[in-house]
């Protein structure tokens, strides 16, 4: 081969590499996007049925409960417009408690409970995921144009 | 008084800044030696005042001056003094003053270390840095000014996050920090470079121990960083893909493919316009990682009160610094042209290689980790991109790349037949084709495709990087010793041979298990049998805490005893989890408590980890490569270096 063949043939598998992995990276992140949604929107069903998702929202207080000597245990998530409730089973994160924010990654069942895979508080007491910060406002702002009308 | 002291001397280190970034330049521009002259004195003087400024603020920290507002928010009378230091930059000014800091400590390093470059040259450079500094300051004095005072001073502070409570927090952020700031270096010559419009090999052999250097703290300081959040807050992971370690990791794909480039542009001449890009991009990396981290636009554990007016600022900085560079660059880079091609198995192609699939690397992240951004800029949805697509995409680049460094190796500047290089790699081929094949199986029972792929990949790279130092040691050959850099180049590669195992086994043979237990209870795990003996409280310096009790046992007898504890930090009142862990190069048992469940029983997390110190040990290993290549003598001679013009005699050099 002439050097100048040899280049093509290098540039050429190159090429072929770079679309390789992209087109795989286009397909990996679609099938790995995890959407957010807010218990208002679960609520009115714009979340997916069988696919993971992120909920987020305040853990209402006193809605914790346990099976007493398992690791199963469910509580309520709101957005104080409307509310979700959802189990877990698992080692909670240090600053899951009520009255906090939180973010469960996890699947909706067709009644309506969301199974949790996994539960994020965020380590700092005054913190608020800006995602459930963001929800709540918006349930607030049309809770009050519902009133308003 | 004191802090306005702290306040004045960021002041006039500004100025000076001013003075770096602009006479300099323009003395290069225009041939006056005087105003060329000014860039080292004004380097100094820089560093003089921020150092001070940096030296303030500690004291404040240390002396409890609750009166300035940012150690009020950072910090506690009964803090211990080695986290009161830390303190310092345990938020968002104080880290901001120690990114100026270090700056201005590379600038005075390099302002020292340039005095045998040509003068027009190391003006430029300082100049750069000078622009650099100059922008970081502005940003500190009008957003993030960390002397503010409080109006009406309160008695006590409101104490440094018990997260960063920790002494690998303590040193985390200078040693990432070095690296993130160092690549300015490489950045500044390559600016330098384009405003003279002119590239020579001796302008790599000048970038390379500069870039090798920042590229050692990086790896260092984001394998500390990953160790603390394993033992932390991560419940036994070790890599999240955060955004904010993507931020991190990012740059280090970046300068890792810098340093490979360079090594090229050095050598034999060639990627130069490639080799000032990749600095310019890496550098830019830096700083784009500043605005995701500093802006608060990210979710993660370490963004901080976020403040748009910030966010503007550094992306504005981001625009200038990178944006000016690129426009620099594609109005000179065409002057930067080749002298040469080169041949298809050659040193040249492995390393273009290299590039390539590290290139490939860092979209991949760079895609996931924005693209949530955009998206919800775009206000189609708030998203979030999941590990599984970092961790099945990064392998897609990382596979061939691990298997072409073997080969890379040992490939010689200017080509050679395959039939050699193939000949010269059956050896450690094979070895690990075979060891790689019966160990998971010899030790663990099983294997899948994935985890022999992985072990195969490691082994091999560590058989072919070693195989000919250790030849040459049973030889005795002492007729050609292999140079500093070149046992930094093979010690670097051993490193990344030991991550990749590390990763596979821990991995692929981790048992993780949440259990509910009471005191009493014992169960097995990989082999030992651990006991549940019983909680008691335990009072800290500055918290409380209920501290469990497990024993670890192997065949009957007591390993160790281990002692996870919840703490409860007393000024913010927010609970803690303190692993309990076992390691052991080649293990690590970890056992964290979780909470309370009612009638005794506490939920617990067991786990055990074959191989992962291997992970952490490798960046090690790889950053002490970098320490020795970045000290070969050879940088250090003020005499140019015969270069590669024909074949045979320089086969031996490194890469």
């Amino acid at each position: 081969m002439t050097p100048r063949r040899q280049r093509m043939l290098l540039i050429g598998l190159v090429v072929a590499g770079v679309a390789l992995s992209a087109a795989l990276a286009l397909r990996a992140f679609q099938e790995n996007l995890l959407f957010f949604f807010s218990p208002t929107q679960v609520v009115a069903g714009e979340a997916p049925d069988a696919r993971l998702f992120r909920l987020g929202g305040m853990v209402v207080e006193d809605s914790v409960s346990r099976d007493p000597g398992s690791l199963t245990m469910s509580f309520v998530v709101t957005d104080y417009a409307h509310s979700v409730p959802v189990s877990y089973t698992g080692v909670l994160p240090d600053l899951f408690g009520e009255g906090q924010g939180v973010v469960a990654h996890g699947r909706l069942t067709p009644d309506g409970n969301f199974i949790a895979e996994e539960v994020l508080a965020k380590h700092d007491e005054n913190y608020m995921p800006p995602e459930v910060a963001d929800a709540i406002a918006q349930a607030q702002a049309q809770a009050q144009e519902n009133t308003a009308e | 008084m004191i802090p306005e002291l702290g306040q004045f001397a960021l002041g006039l280190a500004l100025c000076l800044a001013l003075v770096q970034a602009t006479l300099p330049i323009a003395g290069a521009a225009t041939g006056r030696r005087d105003w060329m002259a000014l860039a080292r004195p004004a380097a100094v003087g820089q560093f003089v005042f921020v150092a001070l400024a940096f030296l303030v603020l500690a004291n404040a920290f240390l002396n409890d001056d609750f009166s300035v507002l940012y150690v009020a928010y950072n910090s506690n009378s009964s803090l211990p003094a080695f986290y009161k230091f830390a303190a310092v930059w345990g938020g968002h000014e104080g880290s901001l003053l120690l990114w100026v800091t270090i700056l201005a400590t590379w600038t005075l390093i390099v302002s020292v270390g340039s005095r045998s470059l040509p003068e027009e040259f190391s003006a430029r450079v300082l100049g750069v840095l000078g622009i650099v500094s100059f922008g970081l300051l502005l940003f500190t004095l009008l957003t993030s000014n960390p002397f503010d005072r409080l109006l009406t001073p309160i008695v006590d502070g409101n104490d440094l996050n018990p997260l960063l409570q920790d002494p690998a927090m303590v040193i985390h952020p200078p040693i990432l920090y070095a690296g993130y700031v160092g690549l300015s270096v490489p950045f500044a010559f390559a600016v330098a470079a384009l405003l003279s419009g002119q590239l020579s090999q001796d302008w790599a052999r000048w970038t390379r121990p500069w870039t090798v250097s920042a590229w050692m703290f990086l790896t260092v300081g984001i394998a500390l960083g990953s160790w603390w959040a394993y033992y932390e807050l991560g419940w036994g992971g070790w890599w999240f893909w955060d955004p904010v370690e993507n931020a991190s990791f990012m740059p280090w794909l970046a300068s890792t493919a810098l340093i490979h480039s360079l090594a090229v542009t050095e050598r034999r001449g060639l990627f130069k316009s490639w080799t000032i890009l990749l600095a310019i991009i890496a550098f830019s990396l830096s700083l784009l990682g500043t605005f995701l981290v500093r802006s608060g636009v990210m979710i993660s554990v370490h963004s901080f009160a976020s403040d748009p007016a910030r966010g503007v600022f550094i992306l504005l900085l981001l625009t200038l610094v990178s944006g000016g560079a690129f426009t620099l660059y594609a109005v000179r880079a065409k002057h930067m042209v080749a002298d040469g091609g080169f041949k298809l198995v050659s040193r040249e192609s492995f390393l273009l290689l290299n590039n390539m699939l590290l290139i490939v690397a860092l979209v991949v992240v760079l895609y996931g980790t924005l693209s949530p951004l955009f998206i919800d800029a775009l206000g189609l949805g708030k998203i979030s991109v999941g590990p599984p697509y970092f961790n099945s995409m990064f392998l897609v680049p990382m596979l061939p790349l691990v298997l072409l460094m073997g080969a890379g190796m040992h490939a010689t500047w200017l080509g050679m037949s395959g039939e050699t290089l193939a000949r010269k790699l059956a050896i450690p081929a094979v070895g690990a084709l075979v060891l790689g094949l019966l160990l998971p199986w010899v030790i663990f029972g099983s294997a899948g495709v994935l985890t022999v792929v992985g072990v195969v990949a490691g082994l091999w790279i560590i058989a072919a990087s070693l195989f000919d130092p250790v030849r040459r040691l049973i030889r005795r050959d002492a007729a050609r010793p292999l140079t500093r850099a070149q046992w930094g180049m093979t010690l670097a590669h051993v490193g990344i041979g030991m991550f990749v195992l590390g990763v596979t086994v821990s991995s692929s043979y981790s048992i993780e298990t949440d259990r509910a237990a009471v005191p009493g209870d014992r169960w097995e795990l990989a082999g030992y049998e651990i006991v549940f003996r019983g909680l008691r409280d335990v009072q800290g310096v500055n918290y409380a805490a209920i501290e469990g009790e497990f024993e670890l046992r192997r065949d009957g007898t007591l390993v160790t005893v281990l002692t996870p504890q919840n703490r409860v930090y007393r000024v913010q009142s927010s609970p803690m989890t303190e692993a309990g862990i076992d390691a052991r190069w080649y293990r690590d048992i970890f056992i964290a408590l979780g909470q309370p469940l009612g009638d005794g029983v506490w939920s617990l997390r067991v786990q055990f980890k074959p191989l992962i110190r291997f992970i952490w040990f490798g960046a090690l290993v790889m950053a002490f490569g970098g320490l020795l290549a970045a000290t070969d003598p050879r940088y250090r001679s003020k005499r140019a270096e015969s270069r590669v013009s024909s074949g045979g005699a320089v086969s031996a050099e490194t890469g």
